[in-house]
């Protein structure tokens, strides 16, 4: 599915990246933990609650493009600043992480395990 | 190659920054991704072990035709017993190390499994030094 349905189907907003709406996603991974997400050998999108400038790192590290907030979580200028440096794609939505999760997976989005 | 960063005690804002710089080299010298990863990933792992449990230290990089070669050596409590710490969901992580997404017990252990060579040393009341390379091929 394209990050659009996504943040249509999640009634979200985009902080960064809107350039890259029709960008296909396949995959997800939902996790606060990024010692977790530093573990993935694929590139899927984050969905996390996690809002600090090492969600931001890790998805660099792990070279993960797309982050989720969920519970309406803002990113922070330096993230934005850090994800703009790394063209991430940042989305915001006022969902759980469990209805966020829900949603997609039964719009199509797979799970990574 | 050699680059060389400070590291320094709770400064969680800047983990990374070194494994980020490491990173924008590795690409400039068109080293496989998949070996970027693995190299930026255990880096990253270090940076923030050094930050979240020791009192700073220093990173220094070492980057060859065929390999990297990275030592992170903090000023800490060190580790009174390796073997326990290498095991995957051991932590002593404090409750702010926690809320950064971190201190689950894995950094050690991803280590291992992203780099070729590990070597961890470490005396108590002295440091931790972690050694680690990554062949290019």
């Amino acid at each position: 599915m394209t990050l659009r349905e996504i943040v249509k189907i999640l009634n979200a907003t985009v902080c960064i990246g809107e350039n890259h709406l029709d960008d296909e996603v396949t995959k997800a991974f939902a996790s606060d933990l990024m010692s977790d997400v530093l573990t993935l050998k694929e590139t899927p999108i984050l969905i996390t609650g996690l809002c600090n400038i090492q969600t931001i790192r890790t998805c660099d590290m792990a070279c993960l493009q797309v982050v989720v907030f969920v519970r309406n979580k803002k990113p922070t200028e330096d993230m934005i600043e850090l994800a703009e440096e790394n063209d991430m794609i940042l989305i915001g939505c006022e969902y759980s992480m469990f209805k966020t999760c829900g949603l997609l997976y039964e719009a199509g989005l797979n799970p990574l395990y | 190659m050699h680059q060389e960063y400070t590291v320094i005690e709770g400064d969680f804002v800047n983990a990374g920054v070194a494994s980020s710089s490491v990173k924008k080299t590795l690409k400039q010298l068109n080293v496989n991704p998949q070996v970027v990863k693995r190299v930026v990933v255990a880096l990253y792992e270090a940076e923030v072990n050094a930050i979240a449990h020791a009192y700073g230290g220093t990173v220094s990089v070492d980057i060859d035709p065929d390999k990297i070669r990275m030592v992170v050596a903090d000023k800490g409590p060190g580790i009174p017993d390796i073997a326990l710490a290498m095991q995957e969901g051991y932590s002593t992580a404090r409750p702010e190390v926690r809320d950064m997404g971190f201190g689950a017990g894995m950094g050690l252990p991803n280590m291992q499994k992203n780099v070729d060579k590990l070597n961890v040393t470490s005396e108590v009341g002295v440091g931790t030094t972690v050694e680690m390379e990554v062949n290019f091929q």
